[in-house]
């Protein structure tokens, strides 16, 4: 099992910098995960990160670090990003008319659980006092050596 | 990587060739530009994502909000998106049923 933790200002601006560190640790350390899937992820990290960062401007704890910890094991690769603002439900978010309903247009925002949920093989949002924990998990192919 | 956007005219239509990534940090940028865009007249627009890296939620967020802002001038707004990476994410929101994804910008202007 490989561990890389990366800590960053909840800044947009550090969201590019977690999608290169992602992509260079999975790159290096997981071979075999198809580019498709390694976007997938980085695209599910990215969203994760944007929620935490946005979670520590309405918490106006802007000094506070968010945690992106990759764990590589043989059979996955779980990214958890750890935030320190107040918490959600994700559960309570409004669900999003269908597809071919013109309604769907008049969501602007919102689309991001729904990308990471269908992105990632695993997602889990787990909420504490002091903030909410994000892990995402993709599955390994079986490597043939 | 930073943004970069790209307007040219085809056939009475604004062309926006965005390249670079487009997330919570840029997405402000391309949004600044399409409302300026409609807001001088130009409503029918093409978005042109050939030359995108990178696209999340907040991205999509900016199209659904031009599409809108276009279609509230008397215009519209099509995409130009051939990259299946980029693609995938209108397809799984569903909002490709919406705004088809479209091959190229002459495809686009023609309305096919």
């Amino acid at each position: 099992m490989a561990v890389v933790e990366l800590e960053i200002p909840a800044r947009p601006a550090y969201l590019s910098l977690v999608r290169l560190v992602v992509d260079a640790a999975i790159g290096s350390l997981a071979p075999g995960m198809s580019p498709a899937r390694l976007d997938d992820l980085k695209i599910a990290v990215s969203e994760a990160c944007s929620n935490a960062i946005e979670a520590h401007e309405a918490a106006t704890v802007l000094e506070d670090p968010v945690v992106v910890r990759c764990v590589i094991e043989e059979d996955q690769v779980t990214v958890q990003v750890v935030d320190q603002g107040r918490g959600f439900d994700p559960d309570r978010l409004e669900a999003l008319p269908a597809a071919t309903d013109p309604r769907r247009l008049r969501h602007e925002s919102g689309l991001g659980i729904p990308l990471m949920r269908t992105l990632a093989d695993e997602v889990a949002f787990t909420p504490a006092d002091n903030g909410t924990t994000v892990t995402l998990v993709v599955y390994r192919p079986a490597t043939t050596s | 990587m930073q943004l970069r956007t790209e307007v040219s005219e085809v056939g009475g239509w604004t062309v926006v060739t965005v390249h670079g990534e487009v997330d919570v940090a840029t997405a402000p940028e391309l949004r600044e530009v399409l409302v300026r865009l409609v807001g001088e007249g130009s409503a029918h627009l093409v978005l042109d994502l050939d030359q995108v890296d990178f696209l999340d939620s907040t991205g999509l967020g900016t199209v659904i909000s031009a599409l809108k802002r276009a279609r509230t001038h008397g215009g519209d707004l099509r995409i130009v998106c051939t990259q299946p990476r980029i693609a995938r994410l209108f397809q799984i929101t569903g909002l490709d049923k919406a705004l088809p994804l479209l091959p190229d910008v002459d495809a686009a202007v023609a309305g096919a």
